[in-house]
Protein backbone atom coordinates (compact mmCIF):
# COMPACT_ATOMS: atom_id res chain seq x y z
CA UNK A 1 0.00 0.00 0.00
CA UNK A 2 2.56 2.58 1.11
CA UNK A 3 4.85 1.32 -1.63
CA UNK A 4 2.29 2.05 -4.32
CA UNK A 5 1.80 5.53 -2.85
CA UNK A 6 5.53 6.17 -3.11
CA UNK A 7 5.49 5.08 -6.75
CA UNK A 8 2.52 7.36 -7.45
CA UNK A 9 4.36 10.26 -5.83
CA UNK A 10 7.45 9.57 -7.90
CA UNK A 11 5.43 9.48 -11.12
CA UNK A 12 3.55 12.64 -10.33
CA UNK A 13 4.32 15.73 -12.38
CA UNK A 14 5.20 18.61 -10.06
CA UNK A 15 2.90 21.64 -10.06
CA UNK A 16 5.05 24.76 -10.23
CA UNK A 17 3.21 27.81 -9.01
CA UNK A 18 3.43 30.86 -11.26
CA UNK A 19 3.80 33.81 -8.95
CA UNK A 20 1.94 36.72 -10.45
CA UNK A 21 2.87 40.35 -9.98
CA UNK A 22 1.01 42.82 -7.77
CA UNK A 23 -0.28 45.93 -9.56
CA UNK A 24 -3.10 48.23 -8.54
CA UNK A 25 -4.31 45.85 -5.83
CA UNK A 26 -4.66 42.99 -8.30
CA UNK A 27 -2.47 40.07 -9.30
CA UNK A 28 -2.10 40.18 -13.09
CA UNK A 29 0.41 38.28 -15.18
CA UNK A 30 2.93 40.22 -17.19
CA UNK A 31 1.28 41.70 -20.28
CA UNK A 32 4.15 40.15 -22.23
CA UNK A 33 3.14 36.63 -21.19
CA UNK A 34 6.77 35.84 -20.41
CA UNK A 35 8.07 34.10 -17.32
CA UNK A 36 11.32 33.04 -15.72
CA UNK A 37 12.05 30.06 -13.52
CA UNK A 38 12.94 30.68 -9.91
CA UNK A 39 15.68 28.25 -8.99
CA UNK A 40 16.82 26.74 -5.73
CA UNK A 41 20.54 27.18 -4.99
CA UNK A 42 21.18 23.71 -6.47
CA UNK A 43 19.53 24.71 -9.74
CA UNK A 44 16.22 22.84 -9.42
CA UNK A 45 13.21 24.91 -10.51
CA UNK A 46 10.91 25.76 -7.61
CA UNK A 47 8.42 28.16 -9.21
CA UNK A 48 7.68 30.37 -12.19
CA UNK A 49 7.76 34.16 -11.91
CA UNK A 50 6.57 36.77 -14.38
CA UNK A 51 9.20 38.45 -16.52
CA UNK A 52 7.73 41.92 -16.78
CA UNK A 53 8.23 44.32 -19.66
CA UNK A 54 8.41 48.10 -19.86
CA UNK A 55 4.67 48.13 -20.49
CA UNK A 56 4.11 46.47 -17.14
CA UNK A 57 6.27 49.24 -15.68
CA UNK A 58 4.06 51.80 -17.41
CA UNK A 59 0.87 50.18 -16.08
CA UNK A 60 2.31 50.00 -12.58
CA UNK A 61 3.21 53.70 -12.65
CA UNK A 62 -0.32 54.50 -13.80
CA UNK A 63 -1.70 52.50 -10.85
CA UNK A 64 0.71 54.16 -8.42
CA UNK A 65 -0.18 57.63 -9.71
CA UNK A 66 -3.90 56.92 -9.42
CA UNK A 67 -3.47 55.80 -5.80
CA UNK A 68 -1.10 58.56 -4.69
CA UNK A 69 -3.47 61.41 -3.87
CA UNK A 70 -5.79 59.17 -1.88
CA UNK A 71 -2.95 57.59 0.08
CA UNK A 72 -1.38 60.96 0.89
CA UNK A 73 -4.78 62.23 2.01
CA UNK A 74 -5.12 59.49 4.62
CA UNK A 75 -4.36 60.71 8.10
CA UNK A 76 -0.85 59.93 9.27
CA UNK A 77 -2.41 57.92 12.07
CA UNK A 78 -4.34 55.77 9.58
CA UNK A 79 -1.23 55.14 7.49
CA UNK A 80 0.45 53.98 10.70
CA UNK A 81 -2.43 51.62 11.44
CA UNK A 82 -2.15 50.13 7.97
CA UNK A 83 1.62 49.67 8.22
CA UNK A 84 1.12 47.96 11.55
CA UNK A 85 -1.51 45.75 9.92
CA UNK A 86 1.07 44.66 7.32
CA UNK A 87 3.34 43.66 10.20
CA UNK A 88 0.51 41.67 11.79
CA UNK A 89 -0.19 39.79 8.57
CA UNK A 90 3.50 39.13 7.98
CA UNK A 91 3.85 37.75 11.50
CA UNK A 92 0.90 35.45 10.84
CA UNK A 93 2.58 34.04 7.74
CA UNK A 94 6.10 33.92 9.14
CA UNK A 95 6.37 30.15 8.65
CA UNK A 96 5.71 30.53 4.91
CA UNK A 97 8.32 33.25 4.55
CA UNK A 98 10.87 31.28 6.55
CA UNK A 99 10.32 28.33 4.23
CA UNK A 100 10.72 30.55 1.15
CA UNK A 101 13.93 32.07 2.49
CA UNK A 102 15.26 28.64 3.44
CA UNK A 103 14.47 27.39 -0.07
CA UNK A 104 16.61 30.26 -1.31
CA UNK A 105 19.56 29.01 0.71
CA UNK A 106 19.23 30.70 4.11
CA UNK A 107 19.76 28.64 7.26
CA UNK A 108 16.55 28.18 9.30
CA UNK A 109 17.92 30.48 12.00
CA UNK A 110 18.87 33.22 9.53
CA UNK A 111 15.49 32.91 7.77
CA UNK A 112 13.58 33.25 11.04
CA UNK A 113 15.71 36.22 12.06
CA UNK A 114 15.09 37.94 8.74
CA UNK A 115 11.31 37.52 8.96
CA UNK A 116 11.34 38.86 12.53
CA UNK A 117 13.46 41.83 11.54
CA UNK A 118 11.19 42.64 8.56
CA UNK A 119 8.13 42.54 10.80
CA UNK A 120 9.79 44.78 13.39
CA UNK A 121 10.84 47.19 10.67
CA UNK A 122 7.23 47.64 9.57
CA UNK A 123 6.26 48.36 13.17
CA UNK A 124 9.11 50.87 13.39
CA UNK A 125 7.86 52.87 10.40
CA UNK A 126 4.24 52.44 11.49
CA UNK A 127 5.24 54.36 14.58
CA UNK A 128 6.96 57.12 12.62
CA UNK A 129 4.04 57.99 10.31
CA UNK A 130 2.47 60.52 12.69
CA UNK A 131 5.75 61.67 14.22
CA UNK A 132 8.21 62.54 11.47
CA UNK A 133 6.10 65.58 10.57
CA UNK A 134 6.37 66.88 14.13
CA UNK A 135 10.09 66.20 14.35
CA UNK A 136 11.17 67.57 10.99
CA UNK A 137 8.71 70.40 10.35
CA UNK A 138 9.95 73.74 11.57
CA UNK A 139 8.89 77.21 12.50
CA UNK A 140 11.52 79.48 11.00
CA UNK A 141 12.78 82.77 12.41
CA UNK A 142 12.46 85.49 9.74
CA UNK A 143 13.29 89.20 9.83
CA UNK A 144 9.87 90.48 8.77
CA UNK A 145 6.27 90.42 9.93
CA UNK A 146 5.65 86.88 8.81
CA UNK A 147 4.92 83.63 10.49
CA UNK A 148 7.15 81.28 8.51
CA UNK A 149 6.91 77.52 8.72
CA UNK A 150 8.11 74.50 6.74
CA UNK A 151 6.26 71.23 6.51
CA UNK A 152 6.95 67.94 4.74
CA UNK A 153 4.85 66.59 1.88
CA UNK A 154 5.23 63.28 0.04
CA UNK A 155 7.27 63.42 -3.15
CA UNK A 156 4.71 61.37 -5.09
CA UNK A 157 5.37 58.19 -7.01
CA UNK A 158 8.59 56.46 -5.95
CA UNK A 159 10.34 53.83 -8.07
CA UNK A 160 12.22 51.28 -6.00
CA UNK A 161 14.90 48.97 -7.35
CA UNK A 162 14.62 46.29 -4.67
CA UNK A 163 17.82 44.90 -3.18
CA UNK A 164 19.10 41.36 -3.37
CA UNK A 165 18.06 40.82 0.28
CA UNK A 166 14.78 39.08 -0.49
CA UNK A 167 12.53 40.25 2.36
CA UNK A 168 14.25 42.52 4.87
CA UNK A 169 15.81 44.71 2.19
CA UNK A 170 12.56 44.96 0.29
CA UNK A 171 10.63 45.99 3.40
CA UNK A 172 13.36 48.39 4.52
CA UNK A 173 13.34 50.16 1.14
CA UNK A 174 9.57 50.29 0.65
CA UNK A 175 8.15 50.96 4.12
CA UNK A 176 9.66 54.46 4.58
CA UNK A 177 8.33 55.50 1.15
CA UNK A 178 4.74 54.52 1.92
CA UNK A 179 4.96 55.69 5.54
CA UNK A 180 5.53 59.16 4.12
CA UNK A 181 2.45 59.10 1.85
CA UNK A 182 4.20 58.11 -1.37
CA UNK A 183 3.12 55.27 -3.62
CA UNK A 184 5.68 52.87 -5.03
CA UNK A 185 6.61 50.76 -8.02
CA UNK A 186 9.02 48.09 -6.81
CA UNK A 187 11.23 46.22 -9.26
CA UNK A 188 12.26 42.81 -7.95
CA UNK A 189 15.18 41.66 -10.06
CA UNK A 190 17.30 39.60 -7.69
CA UNK A 191 17.86 35.87 -7.72
CA UNK A 192 15.17 35.30 -5.08
CA UNK A 193 11.91 36.92 -6.18
CA UNK A 194 9.54 34.57 -4.34
CA UNK A 195 9.51 36.28 -0.92
CA UNK A 196 8.82 39.61 -2.65
CA UNK A 197 5.87 38.43 -4.71
CA UNK A 198 4.51 36.59 -1.68
CA UNK A 199 4.86 39.85 0.26
CA UNK A 200 2.42 41.26 -2.33
CA UNK A 201 -0.14 38.76 -1.04
CA UNK A 202 0.50 40.03 2.48
CA UNK A 203 0.00 43.62 1.37
CA UNK A 204 -3.21 42.70 -0.41
CA UNK A 205 -4.70 41.35 2.82
CA UNK A 206 -3.52 44.26 4.98
CA UNK A 207 -5.88 47.18 4.21
CA UNK A 208 -3.22 48.70 1.94
CA UNK A 209 -5.20 50.46 -0.83
CA UNK A 210 -4.57 49.04 -4.30
CA UNK A 211 -1.77 50.81 -6.15
CA UNK A 212 0.11 52.03 -3.07
CA UNK A 213 2.69 49.27 -3.49
CA UNK A 214 3.12 47.67 -6.90
CA UNK A 215 5.56 44.78 -7.20
CA UNK A 216 7.01 43.71 -10.55
CA UNK A 217 9.38 40.83 -11.16
CA UNK A 218 11.74 40.51 -14.07
CA UNK A 219 15.10 41.63 -15.33
CA UNK A 220 16.75 44.83 -14.29
CA UNK A 221 18.08 45.65 -17.75
CA UNK A 222 14.53 45.59 -19.17
CA UNK A 223 12.67 47.46 -16.46
CA UNK A 224 14.98 49.91 -14.71
CA UNK A 225 15.65 52.33 -17.58
CA UNK A 226 11.96 52.88 -18.51
CA UNK A 227 11.12 53.38 -14.83
CA UNK A 228 14.03 55.74 -14.25
CA UNK A 229 13.15 57.80 -17.34
CA UNK A 230 9.38 57.83 -16.73
CA UNK A 231 8.29 61.43 -16.29
CA UNK A 232 5.46 60.50 -13.95
CA UNK A 233 7.84 58.98 -11.39
CA UNK A 234 9.05 61.55 -8.87
CA UNK A 235 11.80 59.73 -7.02
CA UNK A 236 13.99 56.64 -7.22
CA UNK A 237 15.37 54.45 -4.48
CA UNK A 238 18.19 52.42 -5.97
CA UNK A 239 19.17 49.51 -3.76
CA UNK A 240 22.32 48.43 -5.54
CA UNK A 241 25.96 48.21 -4.67
CA UNK A 242 26.92 48.50 -8.32
CA UNK A 243 27.87 52.14 -9.01
CA UNK A 244 27.38 51.69 -12.77
CA UNK A 245 23.76 50.59 -12.31
CA UNK A 246 23.07 53.54 -10.03
CA UNK A 247 24.82 55.94 -12.37
CA UNK A 248 22.95 54.88 -15.50
CA UNK A 249 19.63 55.10 -13.64
CA UNK A 250 20.54 58.55 -12.34
CA UNK A 251 21.27 59.70 -15.88
CA UNK A 252 17.83 58.50 -17.03
CA UNK A 253 16.30 60.24 -14.01
CA UNK A 254 17.35 63.73 -15.08
CA UNK A 255 14.42 64.08 -17.51
CA UNK A 256 12.14 65.33 -14.77
CA UNK A 257 14.75 65.94 -12.07
CA UNK A 258 13.80 62.97 -9.94
CA UNK A 259 14.98 62.72 -6.39
CA UNK A 260 17.41 59.78 -6.27
CA UNK A 261 18.45 57.89 -3.15
CA UNK A 262 21.09 55.21 -3.52
CA UNK A 263 21.09 52.45 -0.91
CA UNK A 264 24.16 50.27 -1.48
CA UNK A 265 23.72 48.14 1.67
CA UNK A 266 24.31 44.42 1.60
CA UNK A 267 23.33 43.94 5.23
CA UNK A 268 19.97 45.57 5.97
CA UNK A 269 19.84 44.63 9.66
CA UNK A 270 20.37 48.21 10.86
CA UNK A 271 18.99 50.24 7.98
CA UNK A 272 16.14 51.95 9.78
CA UNK A 273 15.89 55.63 10.38
CA UNK A 274 13.39 58.47 10.00
CA UNK A 275 15.78 60.01 7.49
CA UNK A 276 14.80 57.19 5.15
CA UNK A 277 11.33 58.81 5.23
CA UNK A 278 12.51 62.39 4.83
CA UNK A 279 14.65 61.46 1.83
CA UNK A 280 11.34 61.02 -0.01
CA UNK A 281 9.64 64.20 1.16
CA UNK A 282 9.39 67.71 -0.25
CA UNK A 283 9.63 70.70 2.05
CA UNK A 284 6.87 73.26 1.67
CA UNK A 285 7.56 76.62 3.27
CA UNK A 286 4.72 79.05 3.90
CA UNK A 287 5.00 82.78 4.63
CA UNK A 288 1.96 83.93 6.55
CA UNK A 289 1.62 87.68 7.17
CA UNK A 290 1.08 88.72 10.77
CA UNK A 291 0.68 92.08 12.48
CA UNK A 292 3.84 93.78 13.68
CA UNK B 1 -29.01 40.55 -46.46
CA UNK B 2 -32.45 40.06 -44.96
CA UNK B 3 -35.14 40.93 -47.50
CA UNK B 4 -37.10 43.08 -45.03
CA UNK B 5 -34.16 45.46 -44.68
CA UNK B 6 -34.74 46.54 -48.27
CA UNK B 7 -38.36 47.53 -47.90
CA UNK B 8 -39.20 50.94 -46.50
CA UNK B 9 -36.66 53.36 -47.84
CA UNK B 10 -38.16 56.53 -49.15
CA UNK B 11 -37.21 59.28 -46.77
CA UNK B 12 -38.39 60.37 -43.33
CA UNK B 13 -42.03 59.63 -44.10
CA UNK B 14 -41.19 55.96 -44.46
CA UNK B 15 -41.13 55.30 -40.69
CA UNK B 16 -42.13 52.95 -39.19
CA UNK B 17 -39.85 50.66 -41.11
CA UNK B 18 -37.89 47.53 -40.44
CA UNK B 19 -34.24 47.56 -39.51
CA UNK B 20 -32.36 44.28 -39.46
CA UNK B 21 -32.17 42.68 -36.06
CA UNK B 22 -28.77 42.58 -34.39
CA UNK B 23 -26.90 39.50 -33.27
CA UNK B 24 -25.49 40.83 -30.01
CA UNK B 25 -23.15 37.87 -29.48
CA UNK B 26 -21.81 38.24 -33.01
CA UNK B 27 -21.20 41.94 -32.42
CA UNK B 28 -19.27 41.21 -29.22
CA UNK B 29 -17.12 38.66 -31.01
CA UNK B 30 -16.41 40.94 -33.94
CA UNK B 31 -15.41 43.72 -31.54
CA UNK B 32 -13.15 41.38 -29.60
CA UNK B 33 -11.39 40.36 -32.80
CA UNK B 34 -10.92 43.95 -33.92
CA UNK B 35 -9.57 44.91 -30.48
CA UNK B 36 -6.82 42.32 -30.82
CA UNK B 37 -5.14 44.14 -33.69
CA UNK B 38 -1.71 45.43 -32.85
CA UNK B 39 -0.87 48.92 -34.16
CA UNK B 40 2.74 49.86 -33.50
CA UNK B 41 5.51 52.30 -34.34
CA UNK B 42 4.96 54.31 -37.54
CA UNK B 43 1.37 53.11 -37.98
CA UNK B 44 0.64 54.02 -34.38
CA UNK B 45 2.07 57.50 -34.78
CA UNK B 46 -0.01 57.99 -37.91
CA UNK B 47 -3.13 56.76 -36.12
CA UNK B 48 -2.46 59.10 -33.20
CA UNK B 49 -2.11 62.10 -35.51
CA UNK B 50 -5.32 61.10 -37.28
CA UNK B 51 -7.14 60.69 -33.96
CA UNK B 52 -5.99 64.14 -32.90
CA UNK B 53 -7.40 65.70 -36.08
CA UNK B 54 -10.77 64.03 -35.39
CA UNK B 55 -11.29 65.29 -31.87
CA UNK B 56 -14.18 67.57 -30.99
CA UNK B 57 -12.67 69.25 -27.95
CA UNK B 58 -15.66 69.48 -25.66
CA UNK B 59 -16.76 71.34 -22.58
CA UNK B 60 -20.39 70.91 -21.54
CA UNK B 61 -20.57 71.80 -17.89
CA UNK B 62 -22.96 73.98 -15.97
CA UNK B 63 -19.91 75.86 -14.71
CA UNK B 64 -18.64 76.75 -18.21
CA UNK B 65 -17.73 80.40 -18.52
CA UNK B 66 -16.36 82.60 -21.29
CA UNK B 67 -12.93 82.19 -19.76
CA UNK B 68 -13.19 78.41 -19.75
CA UNK B 69 -14.25 78.38 -23.41
CA UNK B 70 -11.47 80.78 -24.42
CA UNK B 71 -9.00 78.55 -22.61
CA UNK B 72 -10.33 75.50 -24.47
CA UNK B 73 -10.06 77.36 -27.79
CA UNK B 74 -6.47 78.32 -26.97
CA UNK B 75 -5.81 74.64 -26.37
CA UNK B 76 -7.44 73.79 -29.73
CA UNK B 77 -5.23 76.33 -31.49
CA UNK B 78 -2.05 75.09 -29.86
CA UNK B 79 -2.28 71.58 -28.52
CA UNK B 80 1.29 71.32 -27.31
CA UNK B 81 3.82 74.10 -27.66
CA UNK B 82 6.72 71.68 -27.96
CA UNK B 83 5.18 70.04 -31.04
CA UNK B 84 4.18 72.80 -33.48
CA UNK B 85 3.72 70.35 -36.39
CA UNK B 86 0.66 68.63 -34.97
CA UNK B 87 -2.66 68.67 -36.84
CA UNK B 88 -5.38 70.80 -35.24
CA UNK B 89 -8.49 69.29 -33.71
CA UNK B 90 -11.66 69.16 -35.80
CA UNK B 91 -13.92 71.31 -33.67
CA UNK B 92 -14.63 72.86 -30.31
CA UNK B 93 -18.00 71.82 -28.88
CA UNK B 94 -19.81 74.14 -26.44
CA UNK B 95 -23.27 75.17 -25.25
CA UNK B 96 -25.21 77.61 -27.49
CA UNK B 97 -24.70 80.55 -25.14
CA UNK B 98 -20.94 80.29 -25.62
CA UNK B 99 -20.84 79.77 -29.39
CA UNK B 100 -20.03 83.43 -30.04
CA UNK B 101 -17.07 83.33 -27.67
CA UNK B 102 -15.67 80.22 -29.34
CA UNK B 103 -16.31 81.60 -32.82
CA UNK B 104 -14.30 84.77 -32.10
CA UNK B 105 -11.48 82.82 -30.47
CA UNK B 106 -11.17 80.41 -33.41
CA UNK B 107 -11.57 83.00 -36.21
CA UNK B 108 -9.61 82.00 -39.28
CA UNK B 109 -8.13 78.82 -37.78
CA UNK B 110 -10.18 76.31 -39.76
CA UNK B 111 -11.38 74.75 -36.51
CA UNK B 112 -15.16 74.38 -36.50
CA UNK B 113 -17.43 75.49 -33.72
CA UNK B 114 -19.97 72.86 -32.75
CA UNK B 115 -22.88 73.57 -30.47
CA UNK B 116 -25.15 71.18 -28.66
CA UNK B 117 -28.76 72.25 -28.93
CA UNK B 118 -32.36 71.01 -28.61
CA UNK B 119 -32.38 71.20 -24.82
CA UNK B 120 -29.25 69.11 -24.36
CA UNK B 121 -28.81 66.66 -22.66
CA UNK B 122 -32.35 65.49 -21.82
CA UNK B 123 -34.12 66.95 -24.84
CA UNK B 124 -37.28 67.38 -22.78
CA UNK B 125 -38.53 70.69 -24.17
CA UNK B 126 -41.23 71.71 -26.65
CA UNK B 127 -40.16 71.45 -30.28
CA UNK B 128 -40.51 75.22 -30.95
CA UNK B 129 -38.04 75.96 -28.18
CA UNK B 130 -35.60 73.38 -29.53
CA UNK B 131 -35.80 74.84 -33.01
CA UNK B 132 -35.28 78.36 -31.69
CA UNK B 133 -32.22 77.17 -29.77
CA UNK B 134 -30.82 75.61 -32.95
CA UNK B 135 -31.41 78.81 -34.94
CA UNK B 136 -29.79 80.98 -32.30
CA UNK B 137 -26.76 78.70 -32.18
CA UNK B 138 -26.38 78.82 -35.96
CA UNK B 139 -26.84 82.62 -35.99
CA UNK B 140 -24.11 82.92 -33.38
CA UNK B 141 -21.80 81.09 -35.75
CA UNK B 142 -22.06 77.36 -35.04
CA UNK B 143 -20.77 75.31 -37.99
CA UNK B 144 -22.15 72.12 -36.53
CA UNK B 145 -25.16 71.38 -34.37
CA UNK B 146 -25.34 68.37 -32.06
CA UNK B 147 -29.00 67.59 -31.33
CA UNK B 148 -30.45 65.01 -28.98
CA UNK B 149 -33.43 62.90 -30.02
CA UNK B 150 -36.49 62.62 -27.78
CA UNK B 151 -35.67 59.24 -26.30
CA UNK B 152 -38.94 59.12 -24.39
CA UNK B 153 -40.98 59.36 -27.59
CA UNK B 154 -38.65 57.02 -29.46
CA UNK B 155 -38.80 54.33 -26.78
CA UNK B 156 -42.58 54.67 -26.62
CA UNK B 157 -42.56 53.67 -30.29
CA UNK B 158 -43.36 57.11 -31.73
CA UNK B 159 -40.86 56.80 -34.54
CA UNK B 160 -42.72 59.26 -36.74
CA UNK B 161 -42.38 61.99 -34.11
CA UNK B 162 -38.65 61.33 -33.81
CA UNK B 163 -38.21 61.39 -37.58
CA UNK B 164 -40.18 64.63 -37.91
CA UNK B 165 -38.21 66.19 -35.07
CA UNK B 166 -34.89 65.39 -36.72
CA UNK B 167 -36.11 66.67 -40.07
CA UNK B 168 -37.31 69.95 -38.51
CA UNK B 169 -34.01 70.47 -36.72
CA UNK B 170 -32.17 69.75 -39.96
CA UNK B 171 -34.21 72.44 -41.64
CA UNK B 172 -33.47 74.89 -38.80
CA UNK B 173 -29.76 74.16 -39.14
CA UNK B 174 -29.53 75.64 -42.62
CA UNK B 175 -25.96 75.17 -43.79
CA UNK B 176 -24.71 73.91 -40.44
CA UNK B 177 -23.95 70.22 -40.21
CA UNK B 178 -26.32 68.20 -38.07
CA UNK B 179 -25.11 65.54 -35.67
CA UNK B 180 -27.87 63.45 -34.14
CA UNK B 181 -27.19 62.15 -30.63
CA UNK B 182 -29.02 58.88 -30.02
CA UNK B 183 -28.00 58.61 -26.35
CA UNK B 184 -27.46 54.89 -26.73
CA UNK B 185 -27.11 54.40 -22.97
CA UNK B 186 -30.83 55.11 -22.69
CA UNK B 187 -31.94 53.07 -25.70
CA UNK B 188 -30.99 49.71 -24.23
CA UNK B 189 -30.79 46.90 -26.74
CA UNK B 190 -28.61 47.01 -29.84
CA UNK B 191 -31.76 46.52 -31.96
CA UNK B 192 -33.11 49.86 -30.74
CA UNK B 193 -29.76 51.51 -31.45
CA UNK B 194 -29.76 50.18 -35.01
CA UNK B 195 -33.35 51.38 -35.49
CA UNK B 196 -32.54 54.84 -34.15
CA UNK B 197 -29.45 55.05 -36.38
CA UNK B 198 -31.45 54.16 -39.48
CA UNK B 199 -34.16 56.60 -38.52
CA UNK B 200 -31.72 59.46 -37.95
CA UNK B 201 -29.92 58.90 -41.25
CA UNK B 202 -33.15 58.74 -43.21
CA UNK B 203 -34.36 61.91 -41.54
CA UNK B 204 -31.44 64.10 -42.54
CA UNK B 205 -28.57 63.54 -40.10
CA UNK B 206 -25.10 64.38 -41.43
CA UNK B 207 -23.54 62.57 -38.49
CA UNK B 208 -24.90 60.10 -35.97
CA UNK B 209 -23.45 60.34 -32.49
CA UNK B 210 -23.63 57.87 -29.65
CA UNK B 211 -24.06 59.87 -26.51
CA UNK B 212 -24.26 63.12 -24.64
CA UNK B 213 -21.47 62.06 -22.29
CA UNK B 214 -23.85 62.57 -19.36
CA UNK B 215 -25.13 58.97 -19.25
CA UNK B 216 -23.20 55.76 -18.74
CA UNK B 217 -22.62 53.52 -20.63
CA UNK B 218 -21.69 55.85 -23.46
CA UNK B 219 -19.64 55.02 -26.57
CA UNK B 220 -18.95 51.33 -26.02
CA UNK B 221 -17.34 49.41 -28.87
CA UNK B 222 -20.37 47.18 -29.64
CA UNK B 223 -22.68 50.19 -29.84
CA UNK B 224 -20.30 51.99 -32.18
CA UNK B 225 -19.95 48.90 -34.38
CA UNK B 226 -23.72 48.62 -34.74
CA UNK B 227 -23.93 52.29 -35.74
CA UNK B 228 -21.05 51.93 -38.20
CA UNK B 229 -22.80 48.98 -39.83
CA UNK B 230 -25.96 51.06 -40.10
CA UNK B 231 -23.92 53.77 -41.84
CA UNK B 232 -22.43 51.18 -44.18
CA UNK B 233 -25.83 49.75 -45.10
CA UNK B 234 -27.20 53.26 -45.61
CA UNK B 235 -24.29 54.05 -47.92
CA UNK B 236 -24.79 50.86 -49.90
CA UNK B 237 -28.48 51.67 -50.36
CA UNK B 238 -28.28 55.39 -51.06
CA UNK B 239 -24.68 56.31 -51.82
CA UNK B 240 -24.84 58.89 -49.01
CA UNK B 241 -21.85 59.10 -46.68
CA UNK B 242 -23.01 59.70 -43.14
CA UNK B 243 -20.46 60.57 -40.46
CA UNK B 244 -20.01 58.92 -37.08
CA UNK B 245 -19.14 60.44 -33.73
CA UNK B 246 -18.63 58.29 -30.66
CA UNK B 247 -18.71 60.46 -27.55
CA UNK B 248 -18.22 59.80 -23.88
CA UNK B 249 -15.98 57.19 -22.34
CA UNK B 250 -13.15 57.35 -24.88
CA UNK B 251 -10.31 58.77 -22.85
CA UNK B 252 -7.20 56.85 -23.89
CA UNK B 253 -5.20 56.80 -27.08
CA UNK B 254 -5.48 53.02 -27.07
CA UNK B 255 -9.29 53.21 -27.18
CA UNK B 256 -9.11 55.77 -29.97
CA UNK B 257 -6.88 53.53 -32.09
CA UNK B 258 -9.22 50.60 -31.56
CA UNK B 259 -12.07 52.76 -32.80
CA UNK B 260 -10.07 53.74 -35.86
CA UNK B 261 -9.37 50.08 -36.63
CA UNK B 262 -13.09 49.35 -36.37
CA UNK B 263 -13.98 52.23 -38.70
CA UNK B 264 -11.38 51.16 -41.24
CA UNK B 265 -12.60 47.58 -41.20
CA UNK B 266 -16.30 48.45 -41.32
CA UNK B 267 -16.49 51.49 -43.59
CA UNK B 268 -13.13 51.63 -45.31
CA UNK B 269 -10.49 54.26 -45.83
CA UNK B 270 -12.89 57.05 -46.83
CA UNK B 271 -14.23 57.37 -43.31
CA UNK B 272 -10.78 57.91 -41.80
CA UNK B 273 -11.33 61.62 -42.21
CA UNK B 274 -12.44 64.35 -39.79
CA UNK B 275 -15.28 65.14 -42.21
CA UNK B 276 -16.77 61.72 -41.56
CA UNK B 277 -15.47 60.62 -38.19
CA UNK B 278 -15.11 62.46 -34.91
CA UNK B 279 -14.31 61.73 -31.30
CA UNK B 280 -16.30 63.66 -28.74
CA UNK B 281 -13.97 63.86 -25.79
CA UNK B 282 -12.49 66.20 -23.25
CA UNK B 283 -9.56 64.21 -21.88
CA UNK B 284 -8.63 62.13 -24.95
CA UNK B 285 -6.49 64.85 -26.56
CA UNK B 286 -3.98 64.91 -23.71
CA UNK B 287 -3.55 61.15 -23.67
CA UNK B 288 -3.00 61.14 -27.44
CA UNK B 289 -0.44 63.94 -27.04
CA UNK B 290 1.25 61.99 -24.27
CA UNK B 291 1.51 58.95 -26.54
CA UNK B 292 2.82 61.00 -29.47
CA UNK B 293 5.59 62.47 -27.33
CA UNK B 294 6.32 59.00 -25.94
CA UNK B 295 6.48 57.59 -29.45
CA UNK B 296 8.88 60.29 -30.59
CA UNK B 297 11.09 60.46 -27.49
CA UNK B 298 10.89 56.91 -26.16
CA UNK B 299 10.16 58.26 -22.67
CA UNK B 300 6.88 57.76 -20.82
CA UNK B 301 5.23 61.10 -20.18
CA UNK B 302 3.37 62.67 -17.29
CA UNK B 303 0.01 64.45 -17.59
CA UNK B 304 1.68 67.30 -15.73
CA UNK B 305 3.55 68.14 -18.94
CA UNK B 306 0.38 69.00 -20.88
CA UNK B 307 -1.99 71.91 -20.60
CA UNK B 308 -5.48 71.45 -19.21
Amino acid sequence: MSESRAVAAANRLPVLKTHKVYVGGKFPRSESGRFDRALAPDGTPIANVCRCSRKDVRDAVTAARAAQAGWAARTAYNRGQILYRIAEMLEGRSAQFEALLAAGGATPEAAAAQVRAATDRLVHYAGWTDKYGQVFSTVNPVASSHFNFSILEPTGVVGVLAPESPLLGLVSATAPAIAGGNTTVVLVTGSQPLPAVTFGEVLNSSDVPGGVVNILTGRREEMLAPLAAHRDVDALVLCTADPDVARSAEIEAVHNLKRVAVRPHEDWANVQSPYEITDLQEVKTTWHPIGS
Amino acid sequence: MEPHAQTADSGPQAAPFASPSIDAVGVEERVARLCSRSIKKEAKLQALHLALSMIDLTTLEGADSEGKVRQLCAKALQLHAALPDLPHVAAVCVYPALVGVAKRALEGSGIHVASVATSFPAGQAPLEIKLLEVKRAVEAGADEVDMVISRGRFLAGDLAYTADEIASVKEACGDAHLKVILETGELGALDAIRRASDLAMRSGADFIKTSTGKIKPAATMPVVLVMLEAIRDHYLRTGQRIGMKPAGGISTAKDAIRHLVMVRETLGQDWLDPDLYRFGASSLANDVLRQIVKQRSGIYQSFDDFSM
